[in-house]
């Protein structure tokens, strides 16, 4: 009742915006606000890096479009919904903000879009996990443009499962991120034929896993997977070396884990583990050239967020110069009709409920030997085609997508 | 050789002087309340509102360690549950009007507070703040395990609504000036209480216990008073914070939060009225300039510093320093 | 197979011992506390950005001096310690007659300094320690498989503990050093320089801690948070043994890991709150802690 209410309200507001502001930047200036979190557990995935991947963008752009200046600020989230909120506010009421980009832990993600929806503003979401962000929570003013745990589920467990790993014990981060992918991972394991034995919830963040470690030992699983992140991650994988898990025969598999996670454990530790990831640096001579670039500015190689804020900042401003507007729903029609092709994507698509859809790849890490300097770190297994990647528009529990 | 001052003759001087100073107060007291009405026209209302927020948490908590020396570490637990009870009411029940809302919250929070008072009144210094601290992480796993708070999401759009009904609160003016009301309601209570006679037993206790004892108070009834009204008014300022925002999240409820009201309170003068409402502008705004400029990785830095700063050398915080320099300089 | 509440015993020894051995790690920071609080009465919340402090240094060290792990075992700690000999000096003596809760405020703000600058410079990802390869591989003790590094710390900290202990309270030295911090007019009087005493005591008691940092430093993430995550229960365990006790800082420390270990058994959810909850139920019964002197 009141989400069909909203939505007709917010179709109403936009379709009458449409008409007032068409072809038109206001202000004539498209001004982006970048929001991640600047410095806490997050932030070496986004973070002020990404701040400067987002800059890039904009200058490789030319720094105006149509004419228009194009402004870019930034604030820290301290990866608080509430201080989030309370700045995303103040940049759309207050200083005409166009497009909040970066938006990296899920719970600043959903604060976030609710605000832009009320508002009538657009948010690119690149760093967040939750794959509710377009699920229930899915809103017509925002888009997920880089992964989510959907294709992380899918891609890293089911191949597993595939390889013979029937027997699961997964370790869970006890909060709504860890909740998802638990029950992401779970469905996969199962339609696969495989069996979740046993999951085992520990609080965030847990600084040794040396008891949960042991637990999985004996629970006698084939696989023990980490539906965590960060830093419980590498703790996670550090330990199961140190009390040799793997050599005991069974298989560790990290859900979600970015390039500098990777990096901060060194190949030693990491080896072997497969993981689903969005984009590599190392793929191709494209992705390789931007992340020099990429290199040069910031010191580190790029992460999939990183890269993903690049082509998203870039998509965004193609979008305005094609329609000559900065209007939110404008320019997010622009760019779901238009496919995405660049050093990120090969043919991504942003679909109505929002989430951007694109190949996804399995990727393992390298060992000492094939390792050739300290980023050079994965080696891709597999492509996961799109279509397979995501959730399926028939699973959605969108408005958008339902209709009801 | 002078004539001998009278003993009325120093009563009557040290009258006058209290009137001139009462009166340069209610002056002082004027300019500030007028400030706050017209503010909203030059600065954006939610920043506006935000501050307000944390001023009343700031005053809440200063009740208690400004007037009753005791240093709780646990103040987030009453911020939270009054955010999460106003935030839950109101996005469940969307009949239910504002203010009910509010008051519910605040008195989640009040119920919380006499728990935390019965377990920890007997407790003295470092014991009682740690055991604030000790029961305020207890609260944070249980917001942590419940289904109502949304865990690590927070609940979300919780609408603003109707002020007694018919008073739109989407209207951020309205809204603000809701806000100034209760913070002034808030702001005026303690004020009352620290001049009453219950508030001089208070700054008695702070001064030497063993004496209030000696003298036939009950120091633990009154503390217990202290607290629970404490931590009422720090719920209040919590289910108002969850209207504004239309938000209630765990940060609310985690230990660096009670951490961060100590540096307000502290910061802005402890034992003065106004110093918490000074340090909570000041800190706020601190948080928000930095988050903005290129100086944004080094919050944590900078608040440390302040910290360092303002124990070793104004102790007595903003308001206390200058206070002492009125004294000083101007008579 | 014999189970107690459905869990099997060997993997309960398993838990039990992994719960000593954690304990070992809270048993030494909370060890440093005590020292701080009992001689100094100084509430010091910079202690697990000293903590943090040692594992770091352990790492940059190694990473741009390629000092190995026995050697930072030792100049790890001794930096640390210099560091806090100068935070006594220059910082917390200042506050020296106040009370006590400015300490407390004062080294809060000494921890989030540190941390602020530490995470701008090394990120918050976690720096890479390799173990010594002495300690590569573990035995296998039938019931759980103990890495050979777990063992060693097991026994440094409680050698580490002991010897503290032992000179504090068994000592000539220790007798000074209390005696000096209880009555410094009279120790001043005897010829011995209270305030440099004041300052090494300090030094020493975030020594323990920095120690505590080299330990982790191989087998946990090497981040500039790890210290905030771990201050606040080394405080529950300070405060359940009784501010100021050293040897309840040990025992009590012990005691809580191994009651975390079983917690992480039964209800994982809850294991890092558990010590809070127990903290609670024995200030409730006993108000100065399980081992403190004073009601």
């Amino acid at each position: 009742m009141t989400i069909m209410k909203k939505l007709l309200t917010s179709a109403i507001a936009s379709t009458l915006m449409v008409a007032g502001a068409q072809a038109e930047i206001s202000n004539n200036t498209v001004k982006i606000g970048y929001l991640a979190d600047m410095s806490g557990t997050y932030r070496d995935l986004a973070g002020p890096n990404g701040l400067a991947a987002l800059e890039m963008a904009v200058a490789d752009f030319g720094g105006k479009v149509k004419g228009a200046k194009i402004e870019v600020v930034s604030s820290d989230d301290r990866n608080s919904p509430d201080v989030s909120s309370s700045t995303v506010r103040r940049w759309v009421e207050n200083e005409d903000v166009d497009m909040v980009a970066g938006l990296v832990a899920s719970s600043v993600s959903i604060a976030v879009s609710d605000i832009l929806e009320e508002k009538g503003k657009l948010g690119i979401v690149s760093g967040s996990a939750a794959s509710s962000i377009t699920n229930e929570h899915c809103t017509p003013n925002h888009i997920h443009y880089v992964y989510d745990t959907y294709p992380l589920a899918n891609g890293t467990a089911s191949a597993i499962v595939k390889e013979g790993g029937k027997s699961w014990f997964i370790l869970t981060a006890d909060y709504a991120f860890g909740h998802s992918l638990e029950a992401d991972v779970t469905k996969v394991v199962e339609e696969n034929g495989g069996k979740v034995v046993q999951t085992l919830r520990h609080p965030f963040p847990t600084p040794d896993f040396s008891s949960f470690i042991l637990q999985a030992q004996g629970s006698g699983a084939d696989v023990v997977a980490l539906a965590n992140a960060g830093a419980d991650t590498t703790n996670a994988i550090n330990t199961a070396g140190e009390f040799g898990l793997t050599q005991s025969g069974q298989t560790l598999a990290a859900l979600l884990l970015f390039l500098t996670d990777v990096h901060a454990l060194g190949v030693d530790a990491a080896q072997g583990i497969q993981l689903t990831t969005g984009w590599y640096w190392d793929m191709n001579d494209e992705t390789r050239a931007w992340s020099d670039r990429f290199l040069e500015k910031t010191g580190v190689r790029p992460t999939m967020v990183h890269a993903g804020i690049y082509s998203s900042t870039i998509q965004y401003l193609k979008a305005i110069e094609a329609t000559d507007s900065d209007e939110a729903q404008t320019v997010r029609k622009q760019m779901m009709d238009t496919p995405i092709n660049d050093m990120f994507a090969t043919n991504g698509r942003i679909r109505e409920d929002g989430r951007m859809v694109h190949d996804m790849y399995l990727a393992q890490v390298k060992t000492p030997a094939e390792s050739k300097d300290e980023w050079d770190l994965y080696k891709i297994v597999r492509t996961i085609p799109a279509e397979e990647a995501f959730r399926p528009l028939s699973e959605s529990k969108c408005p958008l997508v339902t209709g009801n | 050789m002078s004539e001998p001052i009278s003993h009325a003759d120093i009563q009557k001087t040290m009258l006058q002087q209290q009137k001139a100073e009462q009166r340069k107060k209610q002056l002082l007291n004027l300019v500030l309340l007028v400030l706050l009405l017209a503010a909203p026209a030059v600065l954006y209302p939610v920043f506006l509102m935000k501050i307000l927020c944390f001023a009343l948490f700031a005053v809440a908590f200063n009740l208690l360690l400004g007037f009753t020396g005791l240093l709780s570490f646990g103040h987030a637990a009453f911020l939270a549950s009054g955010a999460y009870t106003t935030g839950y009411l109101l996005s469940t029940y969307p009949g239910l009007s504002t203010e009910m809302g509010i008051l519910a919250g605040t008195a989640a929070a009040t119920v919380l507070g006499f728990c935390f008072a019965v377990v920890a009144i007997r407790r003295q210094g470092i014991y009682f703040a740690m055991i604030t601290l000790a029961l305020a992480q207890l609260v944070f796993f249980f917001f942590v395990q419940s289904e109502f708070t949304g865990g690590e999401d927070g609940l979300h759009g919780v609408p603003r609504g109707y002020l007694f009904g018919f008073i739109d609160l989407s209207n951020n003016l309205a809204m603000y000036y809701f806000v100034l009301a209760v913070f002034l309601g808030g702001y005026l209570l303690v004020q009352r209480i620290v001049g009453s006679p219950f508030g001089q037993v208070l700054k008695a206790i702070k001064q030497n216990e063993a004496r209030t004892v000696s003298l036939g108070y009950n120091v633990n009834l009154y503390k217990l008073l202290a607290f629970v009204m404490s931590a009422g008014l720090a719920g209040l300022a919590g289910s108002v914070k969850t209207v504004v925002f239309q938000l209630a999240s765990l940060g609310d409820a985690q230990w660096h939060t009670s951490g961060e009201v100590i540096l307000m309170t502290l910061l802005g003068g402890t034992g003065t009225l106004l110093g918490p409402v000074i340090g909570a502008a000041f800190v706020v705004n601190l948080e928000y300039q930095l988050s903005q400029g290129p100086l944004g990785d080094w919050v944590d830095a900078i608040l440390g510093a302040i910290f360092i700063l303002t124990v070793i050398a104004f102790r007595s915080g903003i308001v206390g320093e200058v206070q002492k320099f009125m004294r000083k300089n101007l008579g | 197979m014999s189970e107690i509440l459905g869990v099997p015993v060997t993997v309960l020894s398993g838990q039990l011992l992994l719960g000593v051995i954690n304990g070992a790690f809270y048993a030494l920071l909370s060890l440093g506390l005590a020292v701080i609080f009992g001689l100094l009465k100084i509430i010091n919340f910079a202690h697990g950005a000293m903590y943090m402090l040692g594992a770091m240094a352990t790492v940059v060290l190694f990473d741009n001096l390629g000092v190995n792990y026995w050697v930072a075992l030792f100049v790890a700690p001794i930096m640390v310690g210099a560091l806090g000999v100068l935070i006594e000096y220059f910082l917390l003596r200042r506050i020296g007659g106040q009370d006590h809760i400015y300490s407390l405020l004062l080294t809060f703000g000494v921890a989030l300094m540190i941390q602020g600058i530490l995470t701008n410079i090394y990120g918050v990802s976690g720096l890479r320690y390799s173990m010594p390869d002495v300690f590569k591989g573990g035995m296998n003790l039938g019931f759980m498989f103990l890495p050979y590094y777990r063992a060693w710390v097991i026994v440094m900290a409680l050698l580490v503990c002991f010897g503290t202990w032992f000179m504090i309270e068994k000592t000539k030295l220790g007798s000074y050093l209390r005696a000096g911090t209880e009555d410094a007019q009279l120790m001043q009087g005897f010829g011995i320089n209270v305030p440099l005493l004041i300052s090494l005591t300090y030094g020493f008691g975030v020594m323990l801690a920095a120690f505590a940092g080299v330990l982790a430093a191989p087998i946990y993430s090497v981040t500039p948070v790890m210290g905030s995550h771990i201050l606040i229960v080394v405080f529950a365990v300070v405060v359940i043994g009784g501010m100021g006790s050293i040897s309840g800082a040990i025992i009590t420390g012990i005691l809580m890991g191994i009651i975390e270990g079983l917690t992480k058994t039964f209800y994982p959810q809850a294991s890092s709150a558990v010590i809070f909850l127990v903290m609670v139920i024995v200030l409730l019964i006993r108000p100065s802690g399980l081992f403190g002197k004073e009601a």
